[in-house]
C-alpha cells in the first residue's frame, strides 16, 4: 500500500463495489492536475483547484464536471502539478522582502482623475 | 478601486457579491413555447410517448445515482452525479408534458393535489405503468458495464433527440433541443471511458468485453416501435426508432473497434416489452427505492 500523501488522500482509500484491490496499483498512478478556469467576462484564467485524472484529455473533462457546475466558465486549462515550478516558502524573505521598501516603484506620485477606469 | 475576490472573475452578471455561489446566466428552455397539443395528434398517444422517453431518462438517472458514494474516484463520482442530474432534468420536462396533456393514469388518485404532475407520475405510478426500455433499467453492474450501457443508451437517445428537434409538438422539439448538448456530452464521456477500458490493462479489457457481451442483447427491443410510436411518427411528432438503428450501430462499432473490443452480433428485433410495461423484477426494485420516501410521506415538503 503506497504511503498516504498530502494530495488529498482520496486516491489512497480503496472504494468501489466490485473492483479488486490487486490491480497493479493502476488507480494510485493517476497524476494530479491543477485547474484554471476563465469566466465569461474574465480576462484571465483563475486557479480553482486540483483533481486527479488518468491523462490530459480526461483531466479537462473532469474539470468541466467538477469546476464548472455553476455556469462559471468558458475556458478550462489543466496543467500537471508536477509541471508547476513554485517558489519555496523558505525563500519568502529573500524573494519578496526587498520590494517592501522601494516606494519609487509604485505610481503614487500621480494624480489619477476620477473618470479614468479601474486600473 | 475595490478588492475583487477570485470568484468575481468567474461569475457573469452579479449584482450581489454574495450570490456568486449560485451561478448566473441561466435560461429556461421552455420559455415561450406553445403548449397546445398539435392538430391530428391524440393527447393520450402524446402523453404515452413522453412517458416512454421520460421513464428512460428517469430510470437511467436512478441507475447512475446508485454510484454515488461508491465510485472508484471522486472525479467519477461527480461526473455520475452530473449525468444523472441532466437525465433527471429531461425526465422532469417529459413527465410534466405527459401530465399537462392529461396522461396521469391512476397516479393522481394516489398523490396529493399539491404536487406537480411530474412528481405524481414519478412517485405514484406502479412499476407496470413505467414505459422504460430494458436497456435503461438494467442493473448497473461494475464500472465497465455502467459505462458501456451509458455509451449505448446515450448514443441511441442522442440520435432520437436529434430528429425530435423537428417534431410537430413544440414542447418535444424544445426538450430535444436542450437535451442534445447534454446527451452529446454523455456519449462522449462514456466513449472516452470505453476507449480507455477496452484499450487498457488486461483486467479492464476483460471487464469491458464482458460488459459489451452483456449489454448487447438488451438492445433487442429498442428498435421495435409500439403502435403509439407508429401513429405519432405518421403525425410528425415522434421518431420511429428503426430510423436511427443504422446510425447508432455505426457509431458504436466505431468506438468499440477503437477500443480494441469485439463487436457482438446485433440481436434481431424482438417485440416491445418495456415500452408496454412488461418489466423484469429489477424495475420493481428500482421503482420501490425511488418512490419509498414519497409514498411514505406523500405531502412532505422541504
Amino acid at each position: 500500500m503506497t504511503e498516504l500523501t498530502a494530495e488529498g488522500g482520496h486516491g489512497a482509500v480503496p472504494t468501489g463495489p466490485s473492483v479488486p484491490a490487486g490491480d497493479g496499483g493502476v488507480r494510485s498512478s493517476w497524476p494530479l492536475y491543477e485547474v484554471f478556469v476563465r469566466g465569461k467576462r474574465g480576462l484571465n484564467h483563475v486557479h480553482v483547484g486540483s483533481l486527479h485524472a488518468p491523462d490530459d484529455e480526461m483531466a479537462v473533462h473532469a474539470a468541466r464536471d467538477l469546476y464548472t457546475r455553476r455556469n462559471e466558465g468558458v475556458s478550462i486549462w489543466v496543467v500537471r502539478s508536477a509541471h508547476v515550478t513554485a517558489s519555496s516558502p523558505d525563500e519568502k524573505d529573500p524573494l519578496f522582502a526587498p520590494s517592501g521598501d522601494k516606494v519609487y516603484r509604485h505610481p503614487t506620485f500621480y494624480e489619477i482623475p476620477d473618470d479614468v477606469p479601474h486600473i | 478601486m475595490h478588492e475583487e475576490t477570485v470568484y468575481d472573475a468567474l461569475t457573469g452578471t452579479h449584482d450581489d457579491a454574495a450570490h456568486w455561489a449560485f451561478g448566473s446566466g441561466f435560461d429556461d428552455p421552455l420559455a415561450g413555447v406553445d403548449t397546445t397539443v398539435p392538430d391530428g395528434v391524440d393527447a393520450a398517444d402524446l402523453g404515452g410517448y413522453c412517458l416512454m422517453l421520460g421513464d428512460d431518462a428517469l430510470v437511467l438517472s436512478q441507475r447512475l445515482t446508485e454510484w454515488l458514494t461508491r465510485s472508484p474516484e471522486l472525479e467519477e463520482e461527480v461526473a455520475f452525479g452530473n449525468l444523472a442530474l441532466d437525465l433527471l432534468g429531461q425526465a422532469r420536462l417529459l413527465l410534466a408534458r405527459a401530465g399537462s396533456v392529461g396522461f396521469l393514469g391512476r397516479s393522481r388518485e394516489r398523490a396529493t393535489d399539491t404536487i406537480p404532475h411530474e412528481d405524481a407520475l414519478a412517485f405514484f405510478r406502479d412499476p407496470a405503468e413505467f414505459r422504460c426500455s430494458a436497456l435503461m433499467a438494467a442493473d448497473g453492474g461494475d464500472f465497465a458495464r455502467t459505462l458501456v450501457r451509458l455509451l449505448v443508451a446515450a448514443t441511441w437517445r442522442l440520435a432520437i433527440f436529434a430528429r425530435l428537434t423537428t417534431s410537430r409538438d413544440p414542447v418535444l422539439a424544445a426538450i430535444a433541443g436542450k437535451g442534445i448538448a447534454e446527451l452529446r456530452y454523455h456519449r462522449d464521456h462514456a466513449a472516452r471511458w470505453v476507449l480507455r477500458l477496452g484499450d487498457g490493462t488486461a483486467e479492464s479489457h476483460r471487464r469491458a468485453q464482458d460488459a459489451v457481451d452483456a449489454i448487447w442483447p438488451l438492445t433487442a427491443d429498442l428498435c421495435s416501435p409500439t403502435d403509439v410510436e407508429t401513429r405519432l411518427r405518421d403525425a410528425g411528432v415522434a421518431v420511429d426508432p428503426r430510423e436511427v438503428q443504422e446510425e447508432v450501430r455505426e457509431v458504436l462499432t466505431h468506438v468499440l473497434e477503437e477500443a480494441t473490443l469485439q463487436v457482438p452480433p446485433w440481436p434481431g428485433p424482438t417485440p416491445p416489452r418495456g415500452r408496454l410495461g412488461q418489466h423484469g423484477p429489477e424495475v420493481a426494485e428500482l421503482v420501490g427505492t425511488l418512490q419509498s420516501l414519497a409514498r411514505r410521506h406523500p405531502a412532505a415538503t422541504w
